[in-house]
């Protein structure tokens, strides 16, 4: 598979780069919206549709933007997009918006959408930072469905809000609640890790420009750049 | 002796060993296993049996897919196992008591890499796990030995404004998980504890000292209702069996005053204001966390350190 070909950058943001899994990004979100498969997926779709046209704005408009108050300008792109698709789920699907609640309008602090403005976006082509948001969409996506399908399953005794009679006595509640979301998150971390583990690029490094937390960081300071298979184990 | 051996310090061993100690604990526990059977019937030895039998199992489950050298000779899988059980009611469905195991020894033990490398005490975190996860079951538990007539424990009845008889809470004639009801037996085996010197007074003692004095400032000065509250639901078995935990809770004497008066205080908030009637696993739990730093506060002075200007 070539470096950057449209499918890598797609497939990057499943498995091998996923938000949520190997980034850890969107956290917040992810724990909070994942005790349903319904509102997981939903959640998920809705960020990602926010990601592909904040991520094609944002590539778009970098040469435009000053550097130093780009965050100010990315927020404000990604919230216009936010309102955009809140608006929209409120008119066509209100059962949904009813579901997700304030984690719609928290879509514009979501650290993927912001996350990949500033790894992605502002530093590749229109087409390549419209397919990372795909990418990185579906990641999400796919992370949420595999978090919350387990959490409903073991926790509700649902699957999509459809109740699985022979497991209705054997309920284990925590999972529904915010503990169990932890809990699964982590041992889903660590499985995918086990997957990726020698698979994934030998050393994979963030540059430290265009990273928000580099002034803080030791590494950042010496310009080493992030070991991500170590920083993120 | 043809050889002579050169290490490094210290040279002189106590003779202690895990395994030893982890032997203490259980006959320790052989007292309150006994009136907890007396007093619930041959369920109660069946909940009791399940769970050593399912904690002993995963530990060497675990070790054995993970081709680790076994460390169920050590007991301590066993003690876990045994804690869990007596801190369950007696009319629990045995694949709840499976589960909580399951969590107990896999997450909470094995993952963190085994016996002194756990971060909280996992009989205890195997417990609120349980009553987070199966709550109205652990709330609604019953007697159903001898004595069936008690439908709600002390607590919940304390709570609802009836009263208790001390002598039916020192005897554990009273509803309850199987092992904390008789206080008797726990005393019988914290005195066997503190001979065979596997723990020191200082942690259970202060523990429930603190939260009689705690309940009496905090629930309007009445003696009476600060030691029937005392003498209820878990304090004794937790203060004596699970704060005590080697792993989990601090070295030095004044840590486990720290410790323990920290415990009492979450353990009197949750029984007054919180919406579970039993507090002492969440103080003990969340103590255990604070452990580590408990530690670093309470460290002893190092012989000739002088004070830092």
């Amino acid at each position: 598979m070539k470096k950057n070909s449209s499918l890598s950058i797609i497939l990057k943001g499943i498995l091998f780069e996923n938000p949520v899994f190997i980034l850890v990004l969107g956290t917040c979100p992810t724990l909070a919206t994942t005790t349903g498969v319904v509102g997981a997926v939903s959640m998920g779709l809705a960020a990602m549709a926010v990601l592909i046209c904040s991520n094609f704005v944002i590539s778009l408009l970098r040469k435009l933007i000053p550097d130093t108050v780009r965050i100010p300008c990315y927020i404000i792109i990604i919230a216009g997009f936010v309102t955009i698709v809140e608006m929209l789920i409120h008119a066509f699907l209100p059962d949904i918006y009813e579901m997700l609640g304030v984690y719609l309008a928290l879509i514009t602090v979501n650290c993927i959408i912001l996350g990949r403005a500033e790894m992605f976006a502002s530093k590749n082509s229109v087409g390549k930072s419209v397919l990372d948001g795909v990418g990185m969409g579906l990641g999400f996506t796919a992370a949420l469905f595999m978090i919350s399908t387990v959490r409903e399953v073991l926790g509700a005794a649902s699957f999509a809000g459809i109740p699985i009679t022979f497991l209705e006595p054997y309920k284990i509640e925590i999972f529904v609640k915010a503990p169990g979301g932890m809990l699964v998150y982590g041992f889903m971390i660590a499985l995918v890790f086990v997957i990726t583990q020698g698979k994934g690029p030998k050393k994979k490094s963030f540059s430290c420009e265009g990273c928000p937390s580099a002034s803080l960081c030791r590494k950042g300071q010496t310009g080493e750049g992030c070991d991500s298979q170590k920083e993120v184990a | 002796m043809s050889q002579l051996h050169v290490s490094a310090s210290p040279h002189i061993h106590s003779g202690n060993s895990t395994s030893g100690i982890m032997r203490d604990v259980l006959i320790a526990l052989l007292p309150t296993t006994l009136a907890g059977v007396i007093i619930f019937g041959w369920r109660a030895l069946l909940v009791l049996l399940v769970s050593v039998g399912s904690a002993v199992g995963f530990e060497a489950l675990w070790q054995w897919l993970l081709k680790k050298d076994q460390t169920i000779t050590d007991l301590s899988a066993a003690v876990t196992g045994l804690l869990l059980g007596l801190n369950l009611p007696a009319n629990i469905p045995l694949w709840q008591v499976v589960i909580g195991n399951l969590f107990a020894i896999i997450v909470v033990k094995c993952l963190f890499g085994g016996l002194g490398c756990n971060l909280v005490n996992p009989a205890i975190t195997g417990r609120v796990f349980m009553l987070v996860s199966f709550g109205s079951l652990v709330k609604n538990a019953f007697p159903v030995g001898v004595d069936a007539t008690t439908s709600a424990t002390p607590l919940g009845t304390l709570a609802a404004g009836g009263t208790v008889s001390y002598a039916d809470l020192f005897l554990g004639n009273v509803g309850g998980a199987i092992g904390e009801t008789c206080k008797l037996a726990l005393l019988i085996g914290f005195v066997y504890l503190l001979v065979r010197r596997v723990i020191t007074w200082h942690l259970p003692v202060v523990f429930i000292a603190s939260s009689f004095v705690l309940t009496f400032l905090f629930n309007g000065f009445d003696l009476n209702a600060a030691a029937l509250m005392t003498l209820s639901g878990g304090l004794f078995i937790g203060a004596i069996f699970m704060a005590t935990d080697y792993v989990t809770s601090p070295a030095t004497a004044w840590g486990k005053v720290v410790f323990a008066v920290g415990a009492a205080l979450i353990t009197v908030m949750v029984r007054l204001w919180g919406n579970y009637p039993e507090g002492v696993s969440y103080g003990i739990l969340l103590m255990n966390i604070l452990t580590p730093y408990i530690e670093t506060w309470t460290r002893h002075k190092r012989f000739g350190e002088v004070k830092k200007a």
